[in-house]
């Protein structure tokens, strides 16, 4: 094993809130950080981790010939072109799911502890085996939600499951905030939701068009260095799990002008 | 209160949505944590009053047996206010 590797799943529960695009955005922010990484893509049955990160034409074997031996590890790993610290291990055919074990995930995520400082698992959505392979493979992990209850109250079941495995640290990073419907109290605070499940917040990121332009384009946006909002929130989530000590935005501070201003002022608690 | 709660309750408008949200989360995410079905609670409430009212005369229609939580830990809040003990406690000397 690499002295420094860690392995973190990224999971959710809920489907559609955020886990493949952090996991591509993530694992290239800390490859630019000159940090060896590889993302793993533990969704079989509806993979797309090659196709965030425009590899998905560069894809020869993938984890289940890993597995069967019918390939060494290097021949499966797709290098990123302009990213070469950055390494994706594709999910092998759905068909795996009725045989994949728990061990099975533990042996690949071993095999890339070996070679590489971060492994991201990137989580099917859901509670089932999948989760439950991708889980027995992880060390810690980052559950990501939206300010909504159907994807807080998925995650909550999620965490919940985390604890009773063994798995620490588990960090938040709440995603597709909305500061205008958050100042007009039609969203719940990221206060509420860090309260109700009762984790760190390691990342808050805004709602973001970018985020669907870098995906049809297969370019994550930590990849050029955008300066769109999401993008600097998952480049300030890479800095933070290398334990640097960035300061989270403050969704309230977001906009500026006499609109924003009365409506601090109308959710200032008065007694 | 803040003052869009103040204003809301001038105008008779609905309050914001997000303190509904966390609302029916708290409540829903007590019942997910506990495993509990609405109907266990509901008998469970029903016992406890049973029990309680053994030994004390309890206002059921004030009483409440609710799930909090905080902090992912998960309480079982019984409020149940005493009307009087109930003479056979009573040590009348």
């Amino acid at each position: 094993m690499a002295p420094t590797s860690r392995t973190i799943l990224i999971c959710s529960g809920k489907g559609g809130v955020g886990k493949t695009t952090l996991t591509a955005n993530l694992g290239i922010a800390l490859a630019r950080l000159g940090l060896r990484t590889v993302v793993l893509d533990a969704d079989f049955g509806l993979r797309n981790l090659d196709l965030l990160l425009g590899l998905e034409n560069r894809i020869v074997f993938t984890a289940q010939e890993v597995l069967a031996e019918s390939c060494r590890l290097e021949q499966a790993l797709v290098k990123h072109k302009q990213e070469p610290n950055l390494a994706l291990l594709p999910a092998g055919n759905p068909r795996m799911l009725e045989w994949l074990k728990p061990e099975d995930m533990q042996t690949i995520v071993g095999m890339l502890q070996k070679q590489f400082d971060y492994v991201l698992i990137d989580c099917p959505a859901g509670i089932e085996d999948g989760f439950k392979n991708a889980v027995a493979a992880a060390k810690e992990a980052i559950v990501i939600t939206t300010p909504e209850v159907s994807a807080v109250r998925d995650a909550d079941r999620v965490i919940g499951l985390l604890n009773t495995n063994g798995v620490a640290p588990v960090q938040l990073v709440l995603n597709r905030v909305r500061p205008k419907m958050m100042a007009n109290q039609e969203m719940l605070a990221v206060d509420d939701v860090t309260d109700i499940l009762a984790l760190p917040l390691l990342g808050l990121v805004l709602e973001d068009e970018q985020v669907i332009v870098s995906t049809n384009r297969g370019e994550p946006l930590t990849l050029n260095g955008s300066s769109s909002p999401a993008a600097r929130a998952y480049g300030n989530v890479a800095r933070r799990l290398q334990g640097e000590d960035v300061p989270l935005i403050d969704p309230a501070k977001e906009g500026r002008g006499l609109r924003a201003k009365v409506r601090r002022l109308m959710q200032k608690k008065i007694f | 209160m803040t003052l869009r709660d103040i204003l809301d309750k001038l105008l008779r408008r609905q309050p914001a949505s997000a303190s509904t949200a966390r609302e029916r989360l708290q409540l829903v995410l007590a019942h997910d944590r506990s495993d509990l079905s609405p109907e266990l609670l509901d008998q469970m409430r029903r016992e406890i009053f049973e029990v309680v009212a053994r030994y004390v005369e309890v206002d059921l229609d004030e009483g409440d047996v609710s799930l909090e939580t905080e902090d992912r830990v998960t309480a079982l809040v019984a409020n149940l206010p005493i009307r009087r003990p109930l003479a056979v406690n009573r040590n009348d000397a």
